[in-house]
Formats: structure tokens, sequence, C-alpha cells
């Protein structure tokens, strides 16, 4: 039976890349909650979703219990849990310049100033392409559950930002 | 009234009235346990307006619309996908998300009257998100702070969805409402038509009063007047008018449907009963 430690199993989730925006792992998305080895020698994972409709998420499951018995783990089980709920202030500075550099805006902070805003009362995203933050927001609702659709007024170009939630 | 008090009870009695030998009877016996029930509404609402969302998936008016849409409608499947299966593993008797989405009749569904109409033009179906995701926003936000922790995990995750519909579906009726002649024409009689389909959203019977017992308390008096404020709020700033409050449709919550819950089933079940079972 190979032992793995939590820092081991984390490393190997950490190669685990987000099946819709590769460019950063299962981990630095922040849904992995938890993972451990048991007694019995099987290995838990536990993630949410970032999404309640995710369809990742089986994805995910699948990548996730691939890369771990590719590691020579045995018995994987995912778990997945909603509490506490998911949010993009999880995703690590490292993380957000990964996501800058692919062309994603990364979120900003996720309260949004109360239960009821009608009017987005956000600053203008800063564009991921070439700096400007003259740029408008298009649609709060992008091309996945995670992401909005903006356009640079400078660099005349579209683009994705990871939605603060 | 009356006669709508004494149905409440006879749903509350659940089971317990089971095999009464009479039409009533059987009926009764149709309804759940009051906890399932409470789920089962929650989750029908949810996943009915989500089909009705999915169907415009392709015929969005703009292709912002059409993603917005298809995103809209995936949050509420999901969050009715996370509330079926609460009711299921409630009742305990191995019935999962999927059994309950697709191998229920209409009769059996729970959702309230607004949300299975059809979804009309593009305004009607924002007028109607809209009155859905007040409510649901200000719904959710209790359920967060209930003392059913299932429930509080699974609406601390759809409020920070909700949130974003509720912006996209008032942004919506402004634009509509304070639009074009064409437009404001259009959207006011869109609202003048679904009004009467806001009450059922407040309606309180025992299935509440039973829910109670399991932590689940909400303030429905609180939640009706913020509301209130909030509809009067976006009306003022759409210029559209608010009807007076008449006669309230009502029904879904026991079961009694519109006709249109069997055409929509029709579709959404239909892969689902026509090959039971199936995996991919």
């Amino acid at each position: 039976m190979t032992t793995f430690s939590r820092d081991q199993l984390f490393a190997i989730l950490g190669t685990v890349p987000d099946p819709e925006v590769p460019v950063i792992s299962v981990v630095e998305l922040g849904i992995v909650r938890d993972a451990h080895q048991r007694e019995d020698g099987g290995v838990e994972v536990t993630i949410t979703p970032t999404y309640s409709g995710c369809p990742a998420m089986f994805e995910i499951e699948r990548d996730v219990i691939s890369a771990l018995e590719a590691a020579g783990a045995t018995s994987v089980e995912v778990k997945t849990v909603l509490s506490p709920a998911w949010t993009t202030d999880w995703i690590p500075e490292s993380a957000r310049e990964k996501l800058r550099k692919y062309g994603i805006a990364p979120p900003g902070r996720a309260d949004d100033g109360g239960l009821v805003t009608l009017v987005r009362a956000k600053p203008p995203v800063q564009c991921p392409w070439c700096g400007s933050r003259n740029t408008s927001l298009k649609s709060e609702f992008g091309s996945t559950a995670c992401k909005a659709i903006h356009v640079c007024k400078d660099c005349k170009q579209p683009f994705d930002e990871f939605k603060a939630i | 009234m009356a006669e709508l008090e004494g149905e409440a009870g006879g749903i509350a009695a659940g089971e317990a009235k089971a095999g009464v030998g009479n039409v009533a009877g059987a009926r009764r016996a149709a309804f759940a346990a009051p906890l399932v029930e409470y789920f089962l509404r929650l989750g029908d609402d949810r996943l009915i307006l989500g089909h009705r969302m999915s169907e415009w998936t392709g015929h969005g008016p703009i292709l912002e619309e059409d993603i917005a849409t298809a995103n809209i409608a995936l949050d509420l499947i999901g969050q009715a996908a996370q509330l079926l299966k609460l009711a299921g593993e409630t009742e305990g008797k191995g019935r999962d998300e999927n059994a309950l989405a697709y191998f229920r009749d209409g009769t059996l569904f729970r959702n309230c009257l607004l949300v299975e109409l059809p979804r009309g033009d593009f305004g009607h179906s924002m007028v109607r998100q809209f009155f859905f995701d007040a409510h649901s926003v200000l719904l959710l936000d209790e359920f967060t702070r209930c003392g059913h922790a299932q429930l509080a995990a699974i609406a601390a995750k759809a409020l920070k969805e909700d949130k974003y519909h509720l912006r996209h579906s008032s942004e919506w009726v402004v634009r509509l409402g304070d639009g074009t002649a064409e437009s404001h024409a259009r959207v006011q009689a869109s609202v003048d038509r679904l009004w009467p389909y806001t009450g059922e959203m407040f309606v309180t019977d025992e299935i509440d009063v039973a829910a109670q017992a399991a932590g689940i308390t909400v303030d429905v008096a609180g939640i009706k007047s913020r509301w209130d404020s909030l509809v009067n709020d976006v009306f003022a700033r759409a210029t559209l008018v608010r009807p007076a409050d008449g006669a309230m449709q009502q029904g879904g919550r026991r079961g009694r449907h519109t006709e249109h819950i069997g055409h929509l089933l029709a579709t959404m079940q239909s892969v689902a009963r026509a090959h039971p079972g199936a995996t991919w």
C-alpha cells in the first residue's frame, strides 16, 4: 500500500486542471476542500461545486480519481459538500496571475455590497490583454457559468472576467 | 378559503390518510410527508422555471441573452437537483433527483403556477423571472439562517446565483418598460397577465407550519413587504403600472395545475421515459 500525506495528495491534485479553465488546477480554483488517506488505505477527496448546476463537476470527479490512481492510490472516493459555499475569494494571487495571462480577468472581491444590488456598482474591470480600465460590461453571463463578458474600448478586444461570487 | 384550508389539512396529514376508500382519500394519499412536500415545492419551482428558461437556448433575441438564459436555466436546474435530492433523501424511499424530475406526472408536481406558464415573448419571460427572482433572493436569504443545515447549505450557494439572476431580470424589466412605446406596451401587458399568479408565492399552509418543526422558519410577511418594495422600485424606474391585487390564481402547490404543465413535462421527460435507466 502506498502511503500519502495530505501535502502529497494536494500536490497530485494540483496537477488536475479545471476542465473549463485549464490554466489553473482544481486546487487553485478552491474546489478541493480536503484530501486524506483513510486507515484502510483508501483515499478520500472532498470537493465543492462552483455553481449549483456546474456541468464540469462530473468530469472533475473523474479527473481527480484518475490522477490519484495514476499516482498509485486505490479506492479513491470523491465526496461533494455544499458548505461553506464556494467563493472566488479562495483563488490565490498566483492563480489570478495565470488567469490574467490566459486572457481572463481575475475576479474582484466577492462581497457585492448587499442582498439586493439591482445596479452593478463595481468599477470597470481591467483588460487582461492591454491593461486598460476603459472597459465595459457586456453581460454578466458568459461562456461558462463562472464568467462574465466585457469589452475593452482601447484595444477593442472582448474578454472574459472570472465572475466574483 | 374554507375549501383551501380544509384541503391543506389533508395534505399535512399526509400518508396518515392513505387507504381511505374513496376518491378524495386516494387523492390525499398522493401527498408525501409534510417536509418532503416542502422540499418538492422548492425544487419543482426551480426545475420548471429552469426548463422554461432553457427553451430560450438558441432562440434568444441577441447572442448575449442566448448565453444568459442558458446560464440561468443551468443554475436553476442545478438548484432543483439539489433540492429534489434532499426531498428524496427526506422521503427515504429510494427516489433520487432524477426519479423525482422525470418519473412524476403533472398532478404530483408542486411548483407554483407562475413558473409553468408558457414563456411568451422575451419581455414576458423577463417579467416572470423578475417576480420569481425577487422572491427567491429574499427567501433563500432567510433559509441561510434557518435551523435545517442541508437546506441552509443549498440556499447559501443558490443565493449567490440568484442575486445575479435578479440583477439581470430587473435590468430587462427597466429597459423594456422604459424603452420604446412598443416594448413598454408589451411588457406592461405581461405584467398585467402575470400579476394574478404572483400571490401563490406568498401563500402559507400546513406544510409551512410543519416545516417549522424541522427548523425552517420563514418570515413570509416580511418577505412580502420587501418584495412589494422591490417591485415598486423597479416598476417606478421602468415606468410600469403595478396592477391592483385582485383574486390570485393558485393550486400548483397541491398538484392542481394549468394545462401547460402536461405539455412541458411531455417535452422535459420524454428522453428519460423513452430510455429509462439509460446512462452515458
